[in-house]
């Protein structure tokens, strides 16, 4: 197996290009894990970790940005939290929830989207907050893939064999945001299931993400449908109970969970329904809370 | 004037480090700071890496073996099947040899060892076993052990038959204590599969010695068993081999059994190479027997105001496909299987059955956990049928010292269980729920409350564990201490074969000498098998039975200390006469006389003892009476949990303990102990389980095999009570596996307490909560 440990952005991108079955490396927090069990053993190791392009965050105005946070592959979970949680309060309690602080010291939001695991905890709120992929390959350049399209199966993702993540792009959240992950232990566990909201007041919208509930993570569409026009957008009005629980019942809807050694599918469908109405809650109080501090 | 007669503690200040002080642990700090040498650290220039071709089916004949494969890779130095073992083709652990060092014919649970490979690189190793060509003819696996129990001899994994043992307790007249009972519970309980879950997975070095022997370097629980198991598959004598204990990454019985001695041995033995074993985590899932699962079903009658009148017990124990432990797990599962109540009339029946499910031995609570949640599980009910509270229905049927157990064993020393009860529940509870940090809530940073659905329960749990070895095992610890002068100071050096699984006894045995010599630098030597046999760590024994040993040594060397200064004194004191304080040789008439140095000189001095605890007898096999303990533990928990009943997610908030110790020999050491106990019983009670199904292990991986983190672990509140027994050291009792029982079932009372719901299985998981039925007396 070769180690390839290219200095900058072109030289990763050519030797992805040249060895499209070297399998990127950031973090190594789950790709060393995986290769410790000997679940499969690539032909090259890719390190990106040397590549000083993508251990930066940024906010893009102007046409293509319009003020969305551009974040680079390699910032860590830990910078998350403490760099990016006022601006993108949804992913940093994600990241809070992965691992132990020496895995979020380690891991990264790009590498859980390389893996693209229906586990993986940043992708409800990457879903939730209208996150795009950046991906860039050195034959084709950049082209952008909506979260919502980028993962297409269980473990794969929407990437071309030459390309690699150089960012994901997403609004500061302009409304409050949640995530909340069921796990059978407090602390460094798995998502037997994972919800995430993330309300858009300025376009009345209500954002949603599943995690650990279908072979991919994925939108709740008719619950995002339901809430945004649901709610009292303009004066602020309570979420009645039994608004809070058809949305939890519709997010329950959208998932098609299965029976594993984490959890049932009945138990999975059951707490999503309360995660969604729960978080969903909160938002929308938060959001009345600060329209009244507000006036 | 004569000085009046003082005790030698007025003369001479005993000194630090000593019994009942909590000198820190030598290997304390470089296991914090990571630099303590574990078994998977062992190195030696040129040697090779052992691999284990494993059994993917839990039961298939073997067709064929193909080693041409994996021999032909470059590298590779030996690929060895059962026909290359040297000696004895079988081993195991209680004088019940019917384990295979490697499949010969047929492979009985997934995971059996099939072959060896040793190589220069271990990814060398991995990389050829899996060329090793294994033809086999799959069977369907046998997997229900009620089933085997229904149909012994057709569902045999076994030739004996499909039950290892059957062990009956007969007392009184179950049906007319039926007839005659005011009321009547009964429930059918489950305990999945736990596992040791010990950080530090199967490691050792096999070294071919010039005499054509071997040296082995393993992390165990028991090198002198070890040996008697090892040598005669190896074809070697005992005295061929010499075996040192590597640094052990936590034991909870599940390095009792072999992992990889014989197979490095054998390797070793082949290439003429030292050669390294050390399993990866998945492997390691296989590589050691587990806690017994358990199907139990009881009734219990009592009159009205809740005197237990009978009690009706089958409990089911699934060992798997070998002997093991389960004819010992059985037998406690049996002796103590109705816990610490006076119960009149019982019928019990434990049957330990071969299945070709994971493999179950020995594991901290050795048959008296699963037990314990069923029996516990059972008061709480009792206490509701008959209106009373938890705690009181305990304190009215609780043994006390002179009560008899089932056996009709006679308690002989102190059980104030009634009383550790009452002081249990007089402790403090802990303040209501604060919401406002997530680590409180169920669900911890995960977020899936900010405090709805969050209801408080309250549970109890008492247990009762046999310390030490029973049923009429001539148990037994040797010690050698040697005091000498070492660089002008009085130096004891203390030699057992007790293996330091992290428990802290090497802090223990320099704690004895010091006590018992005056000394105060001690060296602990290595455990090998240079001096005499000390027995397992195991059974919460090695503080009664190793600290014995080397309490008895450090006499016999102070005797002599004593003489070689009554003579080297002038002859003007008699030995009976002196004591030694401090590191001085004292006179109870004029004090201080000299140093332990000055009366040593150049002379070494140096005994060994072997400490065995009172004899035990065997069970009846038809009644099951006999008085087959040496000791009994007590421990007894509350637990305090908030539970959100709309997602049955648990946190529990805090554990109180009573625990009764007899003497604490080293206070942060016995604390250790129940916080440990505890934490294990918490990972039962709500997350830790082997899931099999069909009889493959569906979660070999600390991913998906939880074990509790400090975010399950709440704090504790101990009550460490010090009644002594007469009949052990310094009035000791073990303290390692209480604790693992009585947390189990407190927390499930709490749960309960909570929910409402029946949880009749642990571990208790979050669908059992959301969709479980309801809990009613």
């Amino acid at each position: 197996m070769d180690f390839l440990r290219p200095a900058t952005w072109a030289d990763a991108l050519a030797a992805k290009a040249e060895r499209p079955g070297a399998l990127p490396l950031q973090g190594g927090t789950d790709v060393m894990v995986e290769i410790n069990f000997d679940v499969h053993r690539p032909e090259a190791l890719l390190d990106l970790t040397r590549v000083r392009e993508l251990a930066g965050w940024d906010t893009v105005d102007g046409d293509t940005g319009g003020g969305r946070l551009r974040v680079g592959a390699g910032v860590t979970y830990t910078r998350l939290i403490e760099e990016l949680g006022g601006r993108l309060p949804g992913l940093a309690q994600a990241s809070r929830t992965v691992g132990s602080p020496q895995i979020r010291n380690r891991g990264t939001a790009g590498g859980n989207l390389g893996a693209a695991s229906p586990a993986g905890d940043a992708h409800p709120p990457l879903l939730a907050g209208g996150a795009e992929v950046e991906a860039e390959s050195a034959a084709r350049g950049v082209r952008m893939i909506p979260a919502a399209d980028f993962f297409t199966g269980v473990k794969r993702n929407a990437l071309e064999p030459d390309e690699l993540i150089r960012a994901f792009w997403t609004p500061p959240a302009s409304g409050p945001q949640y995530f909340s992950k069921i796990g059978t232990r407090n602390a460094m566990v798995i998502a037997v299931c994972s919800f995430a909201v993330a309300l858009h007041p300025g376009e009345r919208r209500v954002g949603t993400g599943l995690g650990s509930a279908a072979p991919t993570p994925r939108r709740a569409a008719a619950a995002e449908e339901f809430a945004s026009a649901e709610l009292d957008w303009d004066g602020r009005g309570p979420l009645g109970e039994a608004a809070a629980r058809r949305f939890g019942e519709l997010a329950a809807e959208a998932a098609s969970p299965i029976d594993d050694v984490r959890g049932t599918g009945d138990y999975r469908r059951h707490a999503l329904a309360v995660l969604a109405r729960r978080t969903l809650t909160w938002a929308w109080n938060d959001h009345r809370n600060a329209g009244r501090r507000a006036s | 004037m004569a000085s009046p007669v003082r005790s030698p503690g007025q003369v001479a200040a005993p000194g630090q480090g000593g019994v009942g002080d909590s000198p820190l642990r030598p290997d304390g700090t470089l296991k914090v700071a990571g630099e303590f040498a574990y078994a998977s650290d062992l190195w030696m220039d040129g040697m090779l890496w052992g691999a284990t071709l494993r059994s993917p089916h839990p039961r298939a004949l073997i067709t064929s073996i193909d080693v041409g494969p994996a021999l032909a890779v470059p590298g590779v130095r030996a690929v060895l099947t059962h026909e290359d073992v040297p000696g004895r083709k079988t081993f195991g652990i209680d004088r019940t040899e019917d384990q295979p060092v490697l499949a010969v014919d047929q492979v009985r649970h997934e995971g059996e060892p099939v072959a060896l490979v040793a190589a220069d690189h271990p990814e060398t190793a991995r990389r050829a076993m899996e060329l090793i060509a294994v033809g086999y003819e799959v069977l369907a696996p046998i997997t229900d052990p009620r089933a085997v129990l229904a149909d012994p001899e057709g569902l045999k994994v076994q030739e004996r038959g499909g039950i290892t043992r059957h062990q009956p307790v007969r007392v009184g007249d179950v049906a007319a204590a039926r007839a005659a009972a005011d009321v009547v519970v009964s429930g059918e309980y489950e305990v999945g599969i736990q596992d040791q879950a010990f950080l530090g997975p199967e490691s050792g070095l096999a070294v071919p010695a010039e005499d054509g022997g071997l040296d082995l370097y393993v992390s165990t629980q028991w090198i002198h068993n070890d040996l008697k198991q090892i040598a005669p598959c190896l074809g070697l004598a005992e005295d061929q081999i010499h075996m040192t204990l590597a640094g052990v990454g936590g034991a909870f019985g599940g390095r009792e059994d072999l992992s990889m001695q014989i197979h490095a041995g054998m390797l070793a033995l082949h290439t003429g190479r030292p050669v390294k074993m050390s399993y990866n985590r998945y492997e390691s899932f296989f590589g050691h027997v587990h806690r017994h699962p358990a199907q139990m079903r009881y009734e219990y009658g009592a009159t009205a105001d809740g005197k237990l009148l009978y009690a009706d017990v089958e409990i089911v124990l699934d060992g798997g496909a070998y002997t093991s432990s389960t004819m010992n797990v059985t037998g406690n599962a049996a002796s103590l299987g109705v816990g610490p109540y006076e119960i009149p009339n019982i019928k019990i029946d434990a049957y330990g059955v071969y299945t070709n499910n994971p493999p179950c031995g020995a594991m901290r609570g050795f048959g008296a956990v699963q037990a314990c949640f069923a029996y516990e599980s059972m008061m709480d009910r009792l206490a509701a049928a008959c209106g009373l509270d938890p705690v009181e229905i305990r304190r009215r049927n609780a043994v006390t010292q002179g009560s008899r157990l089932a056996t009709g064993q006679v308690i002989d020393s102190p059980a104030p269980l009634a009383e550790m009860l009452t002081r249990l529940e007089a402790m403090p509870l802990p303040p209501p729920l604060d919401p406002s940090d997530l680590r409180n809530l169920p669900g911890g940073v995960a977020q899936t409350t900010h405090g709805e659905g969050v209801v408080r329960g309250v549970g109890y749990g008492v247990g009762i564990k046999n310390i030490c070895f029973s049923e009429g095992f001539d148990d037994y610890s040797t010690a050698r201490v040697r005091l000498e002068v070492i660089g002008g100071e009085a130096t004891a050096l203390v030699h057992t074969a007790a293996a330091e699984v992290g428990q802290g006894l090497v802090t223990v045995k320099a704690q004895i000498a010091r006590t018992e010599l005056g000394v105060q630098r001690v060296t602990i030597a290595p455990a090998d098998d240079r001096v005499g046999d000390a027995g397992s760590s195991s059974a919460s024994r090695q503080s009664y039975m190793t600290g014995g040993a080397v309490k008895a040594a450090c006499e016999a060397v102070r005797a002599e200390l004593l003489a070689l200064a009554a003579r080297r004194l002038g002859g003007r004191w008699a030995a009976a006469d002196l004591a030694v304080v401090g590191g001085k040789i004292v006179s109870r008439a004029d004090g201080v006389l000299g140093t332990i140095e000055e009366v040593l000189g150049d002379e070494v001095v140096e005994e060994t003892r072997e400490y065995h605890h009172r004899p035990t007898t065997a069970l009846d096999p038809v009644t099951g009476q006999g008085s087959s303990h040496t000791q009994l533990a007590l421990c007894v928990h509350r637990a305090v949990v908030d539970v959100d009943v709309d997602l049955g997610l648990v946190k529990v908030v805090e554990m109180a303990a009573v625990q009764d110790v007899g003497k604490i020999i080293n206070r942060t050491g016995v604390e250790g102990q129940i916080h440990g106990g505890s934490a294990q019983g918490l990972g039962l009670a709500v997350m830790e389980e082997i899931v099999v199904s069909d009889g493959l292990v569906r979660n070999p991986s600390f991913t998906d095999y939880l074990i509790p983190t400090i975010l399950d672990m709440p704090p504790m509140r101990l009550d460490i009570l010090e009644n002594p027994d007469p009949a052990a050291p310094y009035g000791l009792r073990g303290a390692g596996e209480p604790p693992t029982l009585s947390s189990t079932p407190a927390i499930v009372a709490a749960i309960r307490d909570a929910t409402g719901k029946a949880l009749n299985r642990v571990p208790v998981r979050p669908e059992h909560i959301v969709r479980g039925a309801p809990w009613t007396a």
